[in-house]
């Protein structure tokens, strides 16, 4: 039979595979191999600031890290639980308009406001969110897709906390280097911290929600409660970024509740690769920065997200961080058959 | 009586909104996040006709909902079709497409009060002496007959009681022959097609906005989960509901407060009876 | 095995719309027996297993566990009361290894009440456990099954692999959802004496099958259901043996001519 077919196979590295569990790492090379990535990840993260040429980018470099906590939220919910979160502007807005009020009416530095919103803007969110989650996925989607649009004109209709103007006068940060290291240590710390998360055996149960949430039900355990248990997670990542934007802004209005904010995370996640946790900050780094670029055109910017996110789910690319990672632990091989 | 008036005014303009977005929701199970987008461009391919080329209004109206069939349909061709079934990436890539339209009219300067649609007869009458507009009259004329339509299409043609079996179960309409990835796309051009009809009965009432098209979609949702996704009976009923809820709040309140009762409506349905008033949904989720 | 019911259904009844899945089915379970739930397809078992595990919510009747009343609870409370089950289209958590897919059931309350397998205890390390569980089952320790991601096993060890998952809960029920179906005569040689082993530990076995041969060598008692009604309830020998029972499954045409030429 001469019908050779020729066949693409990927394996694990030997590598990989002797340091997979962390087993066994004997020598320096493997012990390289894993912690190299993860290094440059963190020592390039923090000496940013320090080579951004300008004040005006360092404050970009700020807004990337309140994006990307949402898009980390995002991946969680959306490949780790399985819930789609369409409205991430939710929780800057619930997150941002908190610190606010505790600063302005209440007069709380920022270090006092910004911890207090995050877990009470967290607590908040999922309450909010509380009906949708015993039912299925779309539901979520469709409710976290609304609540940022409705309560935007309801701050406006009503006039209420500032309505159109805003909240003014919200206290800045002590000095812009703790702004900016603060926001950076945090998505640092979020970004390992998750990937801890979802290995660990709650992290296991979320990802069994996703699967297969009967079989989870069948075991004794009530879906609505750890799903209730990753929103919060994801919300107080999201209230956190708000809390922190609203510190950088010195001012908080309905245009937290903006559509850049949902959709930027999940575009952010497609294009740097859904699943890693790693992918959706790198995908913040590429598109704030293109988006700060493209704020001449007004909305456009936001077209322009969407057309690369539709291309990119369109086309089942895995998104760059799910390549980069396959390139670096697998190798390919054409096999003749 | 002027509450009943305005109430069935409101109600009617709201089942069409919610009809197209139920329609595509109950045949693909695909929530269509571009229905509003899909609204505000038949508004201004309307207006594109009439004012700009001058060309006759009825003839510009069935252009329109030509045009705004073939726009649906090609956003599932091309789009939707391709993540069929892989529920994370349908539901974003739908909501990509409205926001890319949407935002997009708004760049293109589609924006301010300048974008008006002609009523359809100028003029009112007065019924229990309350004026009404002829054409307000006339949505909920059409409106009423829409919703007939509906019902006798589904329930007695081919195609109707093909998107009805679809509907209710997939596989086994499609080991009756029924094919579909076409059943969807009909579905889907049907339902910009309402969209268009809403559009182009609504929007002489008021300007053309880009922001209607968010609370088109808004109002649309919430009537449709209040009326059960998927069930476009519930959908009318859930409107008549809604519709005179917001007339109350308007006549008791104040009106700024139209959009709270959407946002409680959602709450309250999702907290008390999740699957809405029609909706087939927990019977179907109860399937292990 | 003592005579007391474990599990009593006292008139299940579901119905669909216009269509009736479950016809006022009364039945109820000993402690320590195996009770089979046989007939055609489409005779309300998975229905009415649904009911019982709370699954779906029954349009009547009453189901107690143990003289308490559970119809209407969620379906993971009543797991947590002790009443397991596996799915006829097996789901196993596919991205995770297999004795990962064993850490969700020892997550759940109940695992951590019943304290675990050999001293787990409430911080036991779940993974080792896990192994522990599925070397009950007969994935051995050593071999690599374990650690294979469930999406690359077969059939018959999927099916193990769901027992696991009930085991993993310490039960006192377990109702296994045409858990024979899809195996091999070796796969099934190899799951029976491990029904009877968990018979021998105390544990109750509801079985709904369609291998009849199989289940009669391990049932105590067989209940019928046809079109969600129960004809008939008694031993192996005496289900075999009765008319009814022969066209329920051939058809009454059939039995006449049978009959007729006897």
């Amino acid at each position: 039979m001469n019908n050779e077919q020729r066949r693409r196979e990927r394996l694990d590295r030997g590598i990989k595979v002797r340091t997979d569990g962390l087993y066994a790492i004997m020598s320096l090379r493997e012990l390289c191999y894993l912690t190299v990535p993860r290094l440059v990840l963190i020592v390039g993260m923090l000496v940013l600031p320090l080579v951004m040429p300008s004040m005006y980018w360092q404050r970009v470099i700020s807004i990337v890290c309140i994006y990307a906590l949402l898009a980390l939220g995002f991946d969680f919910l959306a490949h780790f639980v399985g819930l789609v979160c369409l409205g991430g502007a939710f929780f800057i807005g619930v997150g941002g308009y908190l610190a606010a009020i505790l600063n302005t009416f209440l007069g709380f530095p920022p270090v006092v406001t910004i911890p207090i919103a995050t877990l009470l803007g967290g607590a908040i969110c999922t309450l909010l969110l509380l009906p949708c989650l015993p039912l299925r996925g779309v539901y979520f989607a469709i409710v976290t897709l609304m609540y940022p649009l409705v309560l935007m004109r309801i701050i406006e209709a009503l006039n209420i906390l500032g309505g159109t103007d805003g909240i003014m006068g919200v206290a800045s940060f002590a000095n812009r280097w703790i702004e900016q290291y603060f926001v950076i240590s945090m998505v640092v710390l979020f970004l390992f911290g998750l990937r801890r998360l979802v290995n660990l055996d709650i992290g296991l149960v979320f990802r069994a929600v996703k699967d297969n949430d009967q079989a989870v039900r069948a075991s004794g355990m009530n879906i609505t409660f750890y799903k209730a248990i990753a929103v919060f997670v994801a919300s107080c990542l999201g209230c956190l970024g708000g809390a922190c934007l609203v510190h950088i802004y010195m001012w908080s209005g309905i245009s937290l509740f903006a559509l850049d904010f949902s959709i930027l995370p999940i575009a952010a996640t497609v294009i740097g690769g859904a699943g890693t946790v790693v992918g959706p900050v790198l995908g913040c780094f590429i598109l704030v920065p293109i988006s700060e670029l493209l704020r001449a055109f007004g909305t456009l910017r936001i077209v322009f997200y969407c057309l690369i996110l539709v291309a990119f789910i369109v086309f089942r690319s895995e998104g760059i961080m799910v390549y980069g990672q396959r390139k670096y632990h697998q190798f390919e091989r054409w096999v003749t058959i | 009586m002027d509450i009943l008036i305005y109430g069935t005014i409101n109600s009617m303009a709201l089942a069409l909104m919610a009809l197209g977005f139920a329609l595509v929701y109950g045949i693909s199970r695909v929530p269509n996040f571009a229905h509003g987008a899909l609204y505000v461009i038949s508004g201004f391919v309307t207006w594109g006709f009439v004012r700009a080329l001058g060309v006759n209004y009825l003839l510009s109206i069935f252009l329109t909902m030509i045009i705004i069939g073939v726009i649906g349909a090609l956003i599932y061709q091309f789009i939707l079709i391709r993540v069929r079934g892989m529920a994370i990436s349908e539901i974003i890539a739908s909501y990509a497409i409205g926001l890319a339209i949407l935002e997009g009219l708004r760049w293109g300067g589609f924006k301010g009060m300048t974008y008006t649609l002609p009523v359809f007869v100028e003029g009112s009458v007065d019924i229990a002496e309350i004026p009404v507009d002829f054409h307000r009259l006339v949505v909920v004329g059409i409106g009423g007959a829409v919703v007939a339509f509906l019902w006798l299409f589904t329930h007695h043609t081919r195609i109707g009681l093909a998107l009805r079996g679809m509907a209710q179960d997939e596989r086994a309409a499609l080991m009756l022959g029924i094919d579909s990835d076409l059943m969807a796309v009909v579905a889907m051009a049907l339902g910009s097609m309402l969209a268009g009809l809403a559009a182009i009965l609504l929007l002489p009432l008021g300007n053309i906005v880009v922001e209607a098209g968010y609370n088109v979609l808004i109002l649309a949702i919430a009537v449709c989960i209040v009326g059960g996704l998927g069930s476009w009976m519930g959908a009318v009923l859930a409107a008549f509901l809604i519709g005179f809820a917001q007339i109350l709040t308007v006549r008791y309140l104040g009106s700024h407060y139209q959009m709270v009762v959407a946002l409680l409506a959602i709450i309250f349905t999702l907290i008390l009876r999740p699957s809405g008033l029609f909706g087939q949904q927990k019977e179907l989720e109860e399937r292990v | 095995m003592n005579n007391q019911p474990i599990l009593e259904v006292q008139e299940a009844t579901k119905s669909f719309g216009g269509i009736v899945a479950v016809n006022r089915v009364s039945l109820d379970v000993r402690d320590g027996e195996i009770l089979g739930i046989i007939g055609p397809n489409g005779s309300g078992k998975t229905t009415l297993i649904n009911c019982i595990t709370g699954f779906i919510k029954m349009t009547s009747g009453k189901v107690l566990f143990r003289g308490k009343n559970i119809s209407g609870k969620p379906a993971h409370k009543i797991a947590d009361m002790g009443i397991t089950r596996t799915f006829q289209i097996m789901r196993p958590y596919y991205s995770l290894p297999c004795y990962k897919n064993l850490v969700i059931p020892l997550f759940s309350p109940r695992a951590k009440r019943t304290g675990g397998w050999r001293g787990g205890g409430k911080l036991g390390d779940r993974d080792t456990v896990g192994i522990d569980i599925l070397e009950e089952i007969g994935f051995e320790r050593d071999s690599f099954v374990p650690y294979k991601i469930a999406s690359t096993l077969p059939t018959g060890y999927l099916k193990r692999l769901e027992l696991a998952r009930c085991l993993a809960l310490k039960p006192e029920i377990i109702i296994c959802d045409e858990i024979f179906s899809g195996l091999s005569m070796s796969e099934i040689a190899s799951m029976v004496p491990l029904i009877e082993r968990l018979q021998m530990d105390g544990i109750t076995l509801i079985m709904i099958e369609h291998r009849l041969r199989e289940l009669f060598r391990v049932a105590n008692r067989v209940m019928v259901l046809n079109f969600g009604e129960k004809v008939i309830e008694g031993s192996p020998e005496e289900v075999m043996a009765d008319d009814k029972v022969k066209e329920v499954y051939f058809g009454s045409e059939e039995v006449e001519e049978v009959m007729s030429h006897a």
